[in-house]
């Protein structure tokens, strides 16, 4: 059971807001006294994610949050656009595929540093990427 | 935005810090920057501090392998210097593999590393 402990909501919609996303993610990470190397994936994780949303759906929110199951402390952040959506999600997550001018490797390398990773993506009506990083025990 | 991040000359060697969280409009003007100093100075080495910065997202982490493939293009090699453990960490979970640039653990090493590259050819 993941309960919520903090919750705060940060629109995207100038380059300067992945900068400021990526900021609040690192506070919380370190307030949660996460490692150096939890913090820098997290912070990574969230700066692919918080692109992806300006580059593709140009406005969009990252919903940040202090979670725990209980025993360990996480952070849950969930981006939501209502942009064009992905067409092949298994392409776009298989890394080295990219419509526009981010690398390719927002998706699959932000999945590979987190813990728990959700995407849920309509053409025409947006996607939401839900990642969660939990504290080292 | 030009100029937010100095470009030093040292002998043949050109030496930058970046100190500051880049912002893409930052980090596109620092790689025009660096080639035009390139052009400039007639140097054949470049060296690029990092340890200063965080985190490097793919996007920072291609402006600066781009840079180093357009230096090698005009005929300077590049050395990235002090990445820091959860940078490099991070980058090669994520899958990136910085092409097109050297690596060393600080700045001395840095300097070293270009002067056995300088003399091999």
């Amino acid at each position: 059971m993941m309960t919520t402990r903090s919750h705060r909501e940060m629109r995207i919609e100038t380059e300067d807001d992945v900068i400021l996303v990526r900021r609040a993610v690192r506070a919380l990470a370190e307030a949660n006294g996460f490692d150096v190397f939890a913090t820098a994936a997290l912070t990574t994780a969230a700066s692919e994610l918080t692109r992806n949303v300006w580059v593709h759906a140009r406005k969009g929110v990252a919903v940040i949050e202090e979670v725990t199951n209980g025993t360990r402390a996480g952070v849950r952040v969930t981006f939501r656009d209502e942009g064009p959506g992905i067409a092949d999600v298994e392409r776009a997550m298989a890394g080295g595929f990219s419509t526009a001018r981010t690398m390719g490797l927002g998706l699959s390398g932000s999945r590979r540093l987190v813990d728990q990773f959700e995407l849920h993506s309509a053409v025409g009506q947006g996607t939401t990427v839900e990642i969660v990083k939990w504290k080292a025990l | 935005m030009l100029g937010a991040i100095p470009i030093l000359r040292m002998g043949d060697v050109l030496l930058t810090t970046v100190h500051i969280e880049l912002r893409d409009a930052v980090a596109e003007a620092f790689q025009a920057d660096v080639l035009s100093a390139i052009e400039r100075s007639h140097v054949t080495g470049l060296i690029i501090d990092i340890s200063g910065l965080d985190m490097v997202d793919s996007y920072v982490a291609r402006i600066l392998a781009e840079t180093g493939r357009m230096a090698r293009l005009m005929g300077t090699e590049t050395v990235l210097c002090g990445m820091r453990p959860e940078v490099s960490a991070t980058l090669v979970r994520m899958g990136y593999l910085m092409a097109g640039v050297h690596a060393a653990l600080d700045l001395d090493e840095g300097l070293q590393l270009l002067r056995s590259i300088q003399g091999a050819r």
